[in-house]
């Protein structure tokens, strides 16, 4: 009788996950996934918060993914661990805060810890969507047995996409899977996948433009580091970073930003702080709730009510009414007249 | 069997997905879990994670911004 082996897949929810573990399920391999939740991960709760993406299908793609692939999949919360990761890469940063090579090795290492912490469950080995040139950072010929190495994963690490292209592994080298039946895929193509997808009949599948991260995103990791910038630290928490996903951020003064809702849903997500933040809403024509994030003083009220104003639809008004709620105390009323274009700097747009 | 609750308020998926996972580990085969989230993608998450985890959705309810996802743990 042969013995059933058993993996732990790194799961993202993209194509490239999906397929590898396909290629093992095909082997006969048992596949758990796991996947890991840092923060910034690109998911469906942006769309939840904007009225605009409504009608987009809110579906948390790492399920999705692992339901097509009839798998259990485990979501780990790795929030506080991973500030680690991204305030001293070891690495190194890519085009923007995005540290990749230190966060493959810190995922493929907490995989490692997966295994140890659940040995009764019998897991051999780690897989993941690795594929050789399809990342500048992270996956390259050169970066390949960094990763391995640093996770402390070593050879009971397996990329089925890529693995020709890689010296042999241990569940090659004992047998449990076959070399052969894997694949030699390499370079920023998707043809090679796409090709493999139709084949095991894959439709739908999620394939996010700068992948699955916000820090792979300029506009993020800039809003971030204004962030650091103006608080003096690097430290974070889960609300400012999710906070840095909504609204339009305006520093109309280095110790305080505007964060104006874009539509009706982010006004409504925004709602949510007016307990720790202080708040501006225009009540004399429709307009955004904005939260004030960092420390304003009463003698800059006028300023960013003329600010939110700017955003409010009696923009071309001579004056709009607008309330100013700062936690624990009683609401201050103010008539001001909307900025003009002009008057919000250009500089002021985080 | 024992029912229980989740506050889920506020958070955005995944994280009412990780806070139901978690929970339920702490529950036995069929107890019932009441998770009340304001995130509507929770809608399609936590029924997508209860089903490749072996789990049941009795239902949900929905009441002004909030949403009550009934879980009975499975084996």
């Amino acid at each position: 009788m042969t013995t059933k082996h058993k993996a732990i897949a790194l799961i993202s929810g993209g194509l490239d996950s999906l397929l590898a573990v396909r290629v093992m399920q095909e082997q006969g391999i048992e596949v758990e996934g796991i996947n890991f939740y840092t923060g910034f991960c690109v998911e469906g709760h942006t769309h939840a918060i904007r009225n605009s993406d409504k009608d987009k299908q809110k579906r948390n793609n790492a399920l999705w993914a692992a339901e097509q692939l009839g798998i259990k999949l485990h979501i780990v919360d790795v929030i506080e661990e991973y500030k680690d990761v991204l305030l001293n890469p070891k690495h190194g940063y890519g085009a923007n805060m995005n540290p990749c090579l230190d966060c493959k090795i810190f995922m493929v290492g907490k995989a490692v810890q997966w295994i140890q912490e659940n040995r009764k469950d019998g897991f051999d080995f780690i897989i993941t969507g690795e594929v050789i040139g399809q990342r500048p950072m992270s996956q390259r010929k050169q970066t390949m047995p960094i990763v391995a190495k640093e996770s402390g994963a070593e050879d009971i690490l397996v990329r089925p996409l890529c693995a020709k292209n890689l010296p042999a592994t241990k569940p090659e080298l004992e047998g449990w899977i076959d070399r052969e039946k894997m694949y030699d895929f390499s370079g920023r193509t998707r043809k090679p996948q796409m090709a493999l997808a139709e084949k095991y009949g894959f439709k739908d599948y999620a394939s996010p433009a700068g992948g699955c991260c916000f820090l792979t995103d300029k506009n993020y990791s800039d809003k971030l580091v204004d962030l650091w910038d103006a608080r003096g630290t690097r430290e974070y928490e889960m609300d400012d970073i999710m906070l840095l996903k909504v609204g339009r951020h305006i520093r109309p003064k280095p110790e305080f930003k505007l964060i104006i809702a874009r539509d009706a849903g982010e006004s409504k997500y925004l709602e949510g702080y007016r307990k720790q933040f202080v708040t501006i809403q225009i009540v004399s024509h429709n307009g955004p709730l904005t939260m004030v994030d960092g420390d304003i003083k009463p003698e800059d009220f006028e300023l960013a009510a003329g600010v939110v104003a700017r955003y409010g639809q009696g923009r071309e008004a001579e004056q709009v009414e607008v309330h100013i709620s700062v936690p624990g105390q009683d609401v201050k009323i103010m008539n001001i007249k909307p900025l003009t274009v002009e008057q919000v700097n250009e500089e002021w747009h985080v | 069997m024992s029912q229980h609750e989740l506050d889920a308020r506020r958070m955005l998926c995944p994280m009412p997905v990780i806070k139901t996972q978690n929970k339920v580990k702490e529950l036995v085969v069929g107890d019932i879990l009441n998770v009340i989230c304001t995130d509507p993608g929770a809608l399609s998450d936590i029924p997508a994670w209860a089903r490749i985890n072996g789990h049941t959705i009795l239902g949900h309810q929905s009441n002004d911004d909030e949403l009550t996802i009934t879980v009975q743990v499975g084996g």
